[in-house]
């Protein structure tokens, strides 16, 4: 397994990945306590305060309806963690069991499955999931779905090339002799030791998912107000582009830093597993 | 000519496999395209919507509608929009591609030639300030949502400075313009949109571009070079650079999906009338025959993108064409 103590020991010692690792530690715990930390109810309506500039009574100021900008984009955090992680998820999860039929078996499989992978990378990821959004409608979890499916390639390439090598060890070839089944041999021998590229995949597809999501929602077809999230909250933004800066800037910040924390972690993570792999 | 024949014959089954998505994609729609001129319409009985159903064919099995449906695209007849217009969709189509893929080529050089220096120079001076900063920026521009930063320039350089024109394609008075002004007033307004299509690209660029120098540099045939004692000029942009510049070909063609499905947000954003406002404009409508029409043209796209960039890659590097 990937995660021992030389790891452990060199993923402390890189900035990079520990800063990542704080960012996102901390979304975390925005997230979880958004009902302690919001000032306001995200969707609260303050008539006297339309359009407020950032003040002392709303730091980030107010949005057309008079809510509150930072409690929103508190509220806002759970929406893009979640999205995050269930897309990559089932991202993950497909890529893997197709990657692994791939490479395990080759010959037939693995040529249909990668003529299935080079066809998916054709289409501008952005039309298709714009596309099948179209058809069945948006919602939370039609994004997750939609963002999971449609990204899965990359992780199945990697794996289908993990399999590809591990396969051919000496410890496997042992297995193979013992006759182990091929269930044991794939789940058992070769997947965990294929982990570690997915995890740095997975860890910069979070990353994507949050940014797909936000495109999604500005244009409208992803969250739906009134609920928050950091995409919709830029739609407003454009809306008001003449008069009101505050509502452009400060969403976009939490989407930038939310990235990044993602990428620093990924790389991070890379960098330690394999030193040889830094660039 | 054998290489270009057997990589035109790779493509097709491909381009099946592209048609086959498309049409499952069609197919998750709940009900069927008809529901949207049929449920809401009280004129509409049971008689007349099954006559509808029957003139777009939908009473028919799938694997009639997907093969009647394919012959259709051979021809390039996707039908008609669904929008009230209900024009043709490839003349649709056909009257906005021009605008995307102008926006789409200069941006592509725009990549090309700020972040193709970009990386030789970090490489070559790898960890110096230079090499720092422009790791930082690349960064940045990762993590970067384009339509943020097309909304940041909107306010910077149309509201607050007044520089720039924050949407649409042409002024208002394009028409009284001479020919001279008609194309600085495109090129005003189209500075932003390509600027923003480009900043992503810019990234992954310089990025990818330094670690290919990276590379190379450390490659035998440079210390020979060196050792023969070339001046540094000579080492890194004869042989090295040369060498470094050839995978990028492969980038060209491996972005052309990225870059014309990111359209859609910035022709949105600065109205302008391109294929992806288009794409936009029909997901919002539910204007099936538009959408099914743009998504396999961009995939099309996409494929002939990837087809140019071997082919360029086989030209420049003989070890393709031998090794095949």
């Amino acid at each position: 397994m990937f995660l021992n103590e030389d790891f452990v020991k060199r993923i402390r010692r890189n900035r990079m990945a520990m800063a990542g690792l704080g960012i996102v530690a901390i979304l975390f715990c925005v997230a979880i306590s958004a009902n302690q930390l919001a000032p306001y109810p995200p969707s609260r309506i303050d008539t006297a305060n339309i359009l407020a500039p950032p003040t002392w009574k709303h730091l980030l100021g107010t949005d057309v309806l008079g809510r509150d900008v930072l409690s929103r984009i508190i509220y806002g955090a759970g929406v893009s963690l979640s999205v995050g992680f269930v897309a990559v998820g089932i991202s993950t999860l497909i890529g893997m069991i197709l990657g692994a039929l791939s490479g395990y078996y080759s010959g037939l499989i693995d040529r249909i499955v990668m003529r299935f992978v080079d066809v998916m990378l054709c289409f501008p990821s952005f039309f298709l999931i714009l596309a099948v959004i179209a058809f069945v409608g948006p919602s939370i979890w039609n994004i997750m779905i939609v963002i999971g499916v449609t990204s899965w390639m990359g992780v199945a390439r990697l794996v289908r090339a993990e399999f590809l090598s591990i396969r051919e060890r000496d410890f496997v070839q042992a297995a193979i002799s013992q006759g182990a089944s091929d269930a044991r041999i794939i789940f058992l021998h070769i997947l965990p030791n294929a982990m570690a590229p997915v995890l740095v995949a997975a860890t910069l597809g979070i990353a994507s998912a949050v940014l797909i999501e936000s495109g999604l929602s500005f244009l409208g077809i992803g969250v739906q107000p009134p609920d928050p999230s950091w995409g919709n909250m830029l739609t407003e933004g454009k809306d008001n582009i003449e008069i009101a800066w505050w509502l452009s800037l400060f969403p976009g910040m939490a989407i930038l830093i939310t990235v990044m924390g993602y990428n620093m972690l990924g790389e991070g993570i890379r960098d330690s597993l394999d030193p040889r792999l830094r660039r | 000519m054998r290489f270009l024949v057997k990589r035109i014959a790779l493509m097709i089954p491909t381009l099946i496999g592209i048609t086959i998505i498309s049409f499952t994609v069609m197919k998750m729609a709940p009900g069927d395209p008809t529901s949207l001129m049929t449920d809401l319409n009280p004129n509409m009985n049971e008689e007349a919507v099954k006559r509808i159903r029957a003139h777009y064919g939908l009473d028919q099995p799938w694997s009639i509608q997907y093969f009647k449906w394919l012959r259709n695209m051979a021809v390039l007849d996707f039908g008609r929009s669904f929008a009230p217009d209900n024009r043709p969709v490839i003349d649709k189509i056909a009257e906005r591609i021009p605008i995307t893929l102008l926006i789409n080529i200069l941006s592509m050089v725009l990549i090309f030639s700020v972040a193709i220096p970009i990386g030789v120079m970090s490489a070559v001076k790898q960890d110096s300030m230079f090499d720092r900063v422009s790791s930082l920026i690349v960064f940045i521009g990762f993590a970067i949502p384009t339509f943020w930063l097309a909304l940041l320039m909107m306010i910077l350089f149309g509201v607050k400075l007044d520089w720039l024109p924050i949407s649409g394609f042409r002024s208002l008075n394009y028409s009284h313009l001479s020919s001279v002004g008609r194309i600085l007033d495109i090129g005003k307004h189209l500075i932003m949109p390509i600027f923003v299509s480009a900043f992503g690209g810019l990234a992954g660029m310089s990025r990818y571009m330094r670690s290919n120098m990276l590379e190379v540099i450390r490659q035998d045939y440079i210390t020979t070079a060196r050792a023969k004692g070339l001046d540094e000029r000579t080492v890194i942009f004869k042989h090295a650079f040369r060498n470094a510049l050839l995978p990028v070909i492969t980038i060209l063609g491996l972005s052309v999906p990225g870059l014309i499905g990111g359209s859609v947000i910035f022709e949105t954003i600065f109205a302008i009338p391109g294929m992806g406002q288009l794409f936009y404009q029909s997901v919002m409508m539910r204007d099936y025959p538009t959408i099914m029409g743009i998504l396999v043209i961009g995939a099309a796209l996409t494929l002939v993108g990837n087809l140019l960039a071997d082919l360029l890659y086989s030209w420049a590097d003989p070890r393709i064409r031998v090794s095949d």
